[in-house]
Parts: structure tokens; C-alpha cells; sequence
């Protein structure tokens, strides 16, 4: 063996390494996140949620998840089986790749590329693809009539997210998310650009397909939606990459207006809180947030919701980008960006 | 190329879904998400309790109205005690009056709690219910510690009510009634100014009065459509007379009146609970009639008369003098009835039912035309369908 071939192995191992160190914490989270949202909602309720399997219920995922894997795989007769055993993989995946560039701490990334956002940005709007894909190849009206308002609504919402994106750019000057932390070092986004932090998690909610947006999967209407005929772990990878997916947008509601790893105070005993901690935690706040609204909002309606995201998100954060870009070329507050001027 | 014919999609919605409310089909002519066309299918809970109640005894005929509309039993089972007392001409004591006064709007808060959180379950909000179920359990103790049952009770008998309520139940009845304002207003937070919630019921499923008439629409349907028609005040039975309520009446008829309605009306279902406390007096709890109510325990140990009264009573039942009525009370769903005829056998000759829910089926598809799928459900649960009553 060749010493260049054995640099590759160690690289190609390391790489390996640093993947599993995030992925195997991220589907711990993702489990724990489940029972989290039974316990919180559980609580809202006024009733105890899980609490039986292991200690305040601890090992319930693990015992779903043995349930799950110990199930059948059901292919109905009338699916396209390529594709409805793809579908559930593809949304799988596409949720965990895009922690390749989520900054854990200053230096605690995977990828550090320079257009981390719009990496995230892509890759979340790959998301649609799986649940089309299942929709469709499932042969059903419920799960194809879930399947097409989740496109739907994916589609319109990335639209504003896209825009309020710009405008956290706009103040930052680079699309890589650890300048984006950086710059937030002052002050959070979410104090100067309050209104697009509100649209900025309203959307997410959106993109997740979560209440009050869950019509996707909307319970009493469409039984399940797009994932009605999956069963066992096709159906988990659905729900982990749901569940995954939700983290994710916590995580970029973070970066992006929360000051990811920053403390929120550069004093004393908060600045010696390592940044994955900080990172974390807010994550865990917003995720909070998701589980709150599921407990209390009820459910839009299709075209209610699409009025919204087209005739108020839409107009607001566009005009919103154009104020901002107005108050920072007049004030001469624009960043200075390499290599543009 | 001919001319090419588009057919709707035709989406079959239950009878196994979780908004169906039970077992539901409603075949729907969709055009994309906008319904063209609703089809009711009925009949997949039919048990044939009408034939059955033909075979049964009268008293023996009593348990099959728990089974009805088995959110509210209570009320079913006064149905078809007034229509026996009223073919027997048999007079009630007051306290048994008001005591199934008492239980009926028990039953009225109990089936307008399970409605109005289920309706907030179908249009998303998923808390209510879970908050709801937990004063239900209060009722159902309630009705537990007068019958022994929590649903079927089987405690309403003709001539008045099976045994007297235990001792200090009208006070915990009362203290519950101090505690349940309190939660009418949690639930009116979580959904009343909800603007979501708003957006999701108003103009929904508009009926108007005239349409309502017409389909034979009942209580709150009926009231929230703006017609002030409940048969507790038009033609009061047992103690109602004396009770002082009001009856809520909406105006626009769509699925938000429906909800608002329901919420008073439990107001004043509380109202009514405490003017029956109140008005208690200690008292017989049924008739003394010994050829139609069973004696008491204790005299069927020393009497050989009650003993064989007990006897009769329990294998051949009373016999009921040829006659034919219609008897219909206020259930908590609309006009609930019951065309008795008999003919003078101790068998029921014929027992037609009239079930509200029954009527509301038929105006599903009128209502939910030109809606979209989700209104579908959300007027399903504004209706307020059970689905022992109208399969029955």
C-alpha cells in the first residue's frame, strides 16, 4: 500500500468519523424529540404522556423504534415499488445531509463552504421530492391529495424564506454560515429584523409541515396524507426525517437569527459556556416553540394557507428587503464584502 | 379526438376515518379540493334495536337507549320513560323530576363537551379534547355514583328514576358547577378569537332557517340557523317548567353559531343543574305503583305481595293499554322522539325512533357543496353526529 493511498484511507476515515459524530447524535435527538413532544404536549394537556418505558419514560423511542423495525413492510399492490421504497429514503437522506455545514461552535463544522445558506436552502427545498415521490407512487387519493398540498405549500413558503434569507445576507455580506454567526456578535438579527424572525419561523412551521400548517398529513381530513400506506420502517424514515428536518430548521432559525453559538451576553459566567452548549439550547428553545403551537393552534385551510403565504409573506418580506437595503446603503451601513468591490 | 369527458374524483370518506365520528362513509364528488357532491352512506352501525325493542319488555327495552346516542344516555332513556308514563298516565315525584332534570343536562354538558372539543380536533386543534375528557370524567362519575354505570346507565325507569343519589352528591354536583366556569372560559380562550379557528368555521356550512326547517333540523343546528325552537321551553316535560333559562339562538347558521351556541347552551345546562339542586326536597324517587315500579328491597323480604309484584315485574313486565304516541324530548343533539304504539301486550307493538342525527345526514350535502375538503369535516363536526343514533 502506497503512502498517498493510506493518506486517502485515514482522510476518507476521519471524514467518516466526523459524519458518524454528528449523524448518531442527530438520531438521538431526533428520538428524543419525539418523546419530548409527547411529554410537552402531554403536560399542555393536563395529562402525564409516556412515562413508563425506563425511567420519566426514557427508553419509549428505543421501544417504538424496535416496534417499528419489528413490523411489516407493507408494498401495497397498486404502488410504483421503486418508487414508493425510494421516497422514504430520499427524504431521509436529504435531512441528515444538510448538517454537513451546520457550525456547532467557532470552529466545529464539517463543511465550511462559502455558500453554506444556499446549500441549506437547497437541500431543504429537495425535501418536496420524497413526499411527492410518496404521494404518488403510494396509489392512493388521500396519500396523492397530501402529496400535492404539501408541494404546494412547501413551494410557496421557500419563496418568503428566500427573501427574508436575503435579508439577513443583506446585513451580513457572505452566505457562509459561520460569518452569519459572526456578524451577529453585536447584536442577534432577531432584535433588528424582528418581523422577518417572525415570518423567517412562521415559514418554517410551514416547511416542516407542522401545525398549524400540518395539512399535509392533516389528521382529520386526510387520514395520514402523503405516508398513509407506508407501514414499519419505511413509515420511521418519514418520521425521522420529519423529526430530523424540524432540527434542522431550529438549527437555521438559530444561525440565522439567534446567534447560533454565540452567547446571548459576552459576560462572565455566560461566555465560558462552550458554544455547542449555547447552540444547542437555543436550538432546544425553538424546537419548544414548535411543540407549543402544535399543542394550541388549530389547522388552516389549503387555500387559507396559501392566501397567506402568497398575499401577506410574500408582499411584507419583499418590502421588508427593500426597506433593509435602503436603511443600510443610506446610513452607509453595508457590509464590506471581499472581492465585490 | 372526441370530446373529452372529465370525471370528478371521487374520494370515499370513511367509514373507517377519524373524522367520520364513528362510521360515517360520505362519498365525494371532488373537483381538486372543492366538494361537488356529498353522499351520505348510512347503516353500518344498524343493530336493529327498533325490532329489537319489539321482543323485550318494556323495562327490558330501557338499556337499548343508553346505546343509542351513547355520549348522552341519560336523555335517551328519559325519551322513552315519558312515552311509557304517558301511556300509562302515571304520575312522577317531584324529586325523581328533578332529579332526571338534573342528569338530562348532565347529559347535555357531557355530549356538547365531547362535540365541541371533537369539533376542535377536526379543524386541528387537538388540546381541547384532551382538556375536555377531563371534566367528562367528572360527569361520568357523577352519573356512576347515582347508577352504578358511568355510560349505561340505565337509570331513568318509568315512573321516575331507579334509586335516590347518594348521599352528597348534589353537593359535589354543585361545587363542580363553581369549578366549570372556569373551564368554559380556558376553552373559549383556546378557540373563541382564534383567528385560525374563526377563518376555519365562519360562513362554513351556512344553513338557513328556512333550510333548516325544511331538513328537519333540531336543536342547536336548528337554533344556531336563528330559529329559538327547543321543545324543554315549547312543550316543558317533567320539572322544565319551572326551570328559568335561556335559549341561545345564532344568526348566521354556519359552523362558528353552532359552536357559540353549544357554549351557551352548557352555560345555561349549568344554570339548570343548580336551579334541580336547589329545588330538591327529600321524597319518594318513584312512583308508588307497585303493578309498574318494583318494591323495595326490604319489603320483599317480609311481604309475599311484593315478592310477587317483584316477580312479575322482572319476567312478564307491566302491560301497557293499547294506544299510539309520539313523545319527543330536547336531547343535547336536537328533538329526540319516540312513536310508541302499543297494544296492550307487555311487548312494545312498534317503537319508532326519531333520531336527530338522523335529519342531519340530509343536509350534509347541501352544506358542504362548493366547500373544500377540510370544511367537509369541520361540518361534520359542527353537526354533531353519533352514530348509534342514527344507525340505531
Amino acid at each position: 500500500m502506497s503512502g498517498l493511498e493510506l493518506t486517502y484511507l485515514i482522510e476518507l476515515g476521519w471524514l467518516v468519523l466526523q459524519v458518524f459524530v454528528i449523524i448518531i447524535p442527530l438520531l438521538i435527538g431526533v428520538a428524543y424529540l419525539t418523546l419530548a413532544e409527547r411529554r410537552v404536549i402531554g403536560f399542555m394537556q393536563l395529562r402525564k404522556g409516556p412515562n413508563v418505558v425506563g425511567p420519566f419514560g426514557l427508553l419509549q423511542p428505543f421501544a417504538d423504534a424496535l416496534k417499528l423495525l419489528s413490523k411489516e413492510t407493507i408494498l401495497p399492490a397498486g404502488a410504483d415499488k421503486v418508487t414508493f421504497v425510494i421516497a422514504p429514503m430520499l427524504t431521509f437522506v436529504l435531512a441528515l445531509v444538510a448538517w454537513a455545514v451546520i457550525p456547532f461552535g467557532e470552529t466545529l463544522v464539517i463543511a465550511d463552504i462559502n455558500v453554506g445558506i444556499l446549500y441549506l436552502f437547497a437541500v431543504s427545498s429537495l425535501g418536496v421530492y420524497g413526499i411527492i415521490m410518496a404521494g404518488w407512487a403510494s396509489n392512493s387519493k388521500y396519500a396523492f391529495l397530501g402529496a400535492l398540498r404539501s408541494a404546494a405549500q412547501m413551494v410557496s413558503y421557500e419563496v418568503s424564506m428566500g427573501l427574508v434569507i436575503i435579508t439577513v445576507l443583506l446585513c451580513v455580506g457572505s452566505l457562509n454560515l459561520s460569518d452569519i454567526i459572526e456578524a451577529q456578535r453585536t447584536v442577534w438579527f432577531a432584535l433588528p429584523l424582528f418581523p422577518m424572525f417572525i415570518v423567517f419561523f412562521i415559514s418554517t412551521l410551514a416547511e416542516t409541515n407542522r401545525a398549524p400548517f400540518d395539512l399535509p398529513e392533516g389528521e382529520s381530513e386526510l387520514v395520514a396524507g402523503y405516508f398513509v400506506e407506508y407501514s414499519s420502517m419505511s413509515f420511521a424514515l418519514f418520521f425521522l426525517g420529519e423529526y430530523a428536518n424540524m432540527i434542522l430548521m431550529s438549527a437555521m432559525t438559530t444561525i440565522l437569527f439567534l446567534g447560533g453559538w454565540l452567547p446571548p451576553f459576552d459576560i462572565y459566567p455566560l461566555n465560558i459556556i462552550p458554544g455547542p452548549i449555547w447552540f444547542i439550547l437555543k436550538i432546544c428553545f425553538v424546537l419548544f416553540v414548535f411543540l407549543w403551537m402544535r399543542a394550541t393552534t388549530p389547522r388552516y385551510r389549503y387555500d387559507q394557507l396559501m392566501r397567506l403565504g402568497w398575499k401577506v409573506f410574500l408582499p411584507f418580506s419583499l418590502i421588508w428587503v427593500v426597506l433593509t437595503a435602503g436603511f443600510l446603503i443610506s446610513f452607509d451601513m453595508l457590509p464590506a464584502t471581499a472581492g465585490l468591490n | 379526438m372526441g370530446e373529452m369527458q372529465i370525471r370528478p374524483l371521487t374520494l370515499n370518506f370513511g367509514p373507517q376515518h377519524p373524522a367520520a365520528h364513528g362510521v360515517l362513509r360520505l362519498v365525494l364528488e371532488m373537483d381538486g379540493e372543492v366538494i361537488q357532491r356529498a353522499d351520505p352512506h348510512v347503516g353500518l352501525l344498524h343493530r336493529g334495536t327498533e325490532k329489537l325493542i319489539e321482543q323485550k319488555t318494556y323495562l327490558q327495552a330501557l338499556p337499548y337507549f343508553d346505546r343509542l346516542d351513547y355520549v348522552s344516555p341519560m336523555n335517551q332513556e328519559h325519551v322513552w320513560a315519558l312515552a311509557i308514563e304517558s301511556a300509562l298516565q302515571i304520575e312522577v315525584p317531584r324529586r325523581a323530576q328533578l332529579i332526571r332534570v338534573m342528569f338530562c343536562e348532565i347529559g347535555r354538558i357531557l355530549n356538547h363537551l365531547l362535540n365541541l372539543t371533537t369539533f376542535a380536533i377536526d379543524v386541528g386543534a387537538m388540546t381541547p379534547l384532551l382538556w375536555g375528557f377531563e371534566e367528562r370524567e367528572h360527569l361520568m362519575e357523577f352519573c356512576e355514583r347515582a347508577s352504578g354505570a358511568r355510560l349505561h346507565a340505565a337509570y331513568f325507569r318509568p315512573g321516575g328514576v331507579h334509586q335516590d343519589i347518594p348521599d352528597g352528591l348534589a353537593e359535589d354536583i354543585l361545587n363542580w358547577c363553581d369549578k366549570f366556569p372556569n373551564f368554559i372560559t380556558d376553552l373559549e380562550t383556546l378557540l373563541t378569537d382564534n383567528r385560525i379557528f374563526k377563518q376555519r368555521t365562519v360562513d362554513i356550512g351556512v344553513l338557513s332557517a328556512d333550510n333548516a326547517l325544511a331538513l328537519g333540523m333540531s336543536g342547536p343546528v336548528i337554533r344556531a340557523s336563528g330559529l329559538a325552537w327547543d321543545l324543554r321551553k315549547s312543550n316543558p316535560y317533567d320539572a322544565y317548567d319551572e326551570m328559568r333559562f335561556d335559549i341561545p339562538v345564532g344568526k348566521t347558521g354556519d359552523c362558528y353559531a353552532r359552536y357559540l351556541v353549544r357554549v351557551e347552551e352548557m352555560k345555561q345546562s349549568l344554570s339548570i343543574i343548580k336551579q334541580a339542586i336547589h329545588k330538591m326536597e327529600p321524597g319518594p324517587v318513584l312512583a308508588q305503583n307497585n303493578k309498574i315500579t318494583p318494591p323495595r328491597r326490604g319489603d320483599m323480604k317480609m311481604s309475599m305481595e311484593s315478592l310477587i309484584h317483584h316477580f312479575k315485574i322482572y319476567t312478564e313486565g307491566f302491560h301497557v293499554p293499547a294506544s299510539e304516541s309520539y313523545t319527543a324530548v330536547e336531547a343535547p343533539k336536537g328533538e329526540f322522539g319516540v312513536y310508541l304504539v302499543s297494544d296492550g301486550s307487555n311487548k312494545p307493538y312498534r317503537c319508532k325512533i326519531r333520531a336527530p342525527g338522523y335529519f342531519f345526514m340530509a343536509a350534509v350535502d347541501e352544506m358542504s357543496r362548493g366547500h373544500m375538503l377540510a370544511d367537509s369535516v369541520a361540518i361534520i363536526g359542527s353537526l354533531d353526529v353519533v352514530f348509534g343514533e342514527i344507525d340505531r
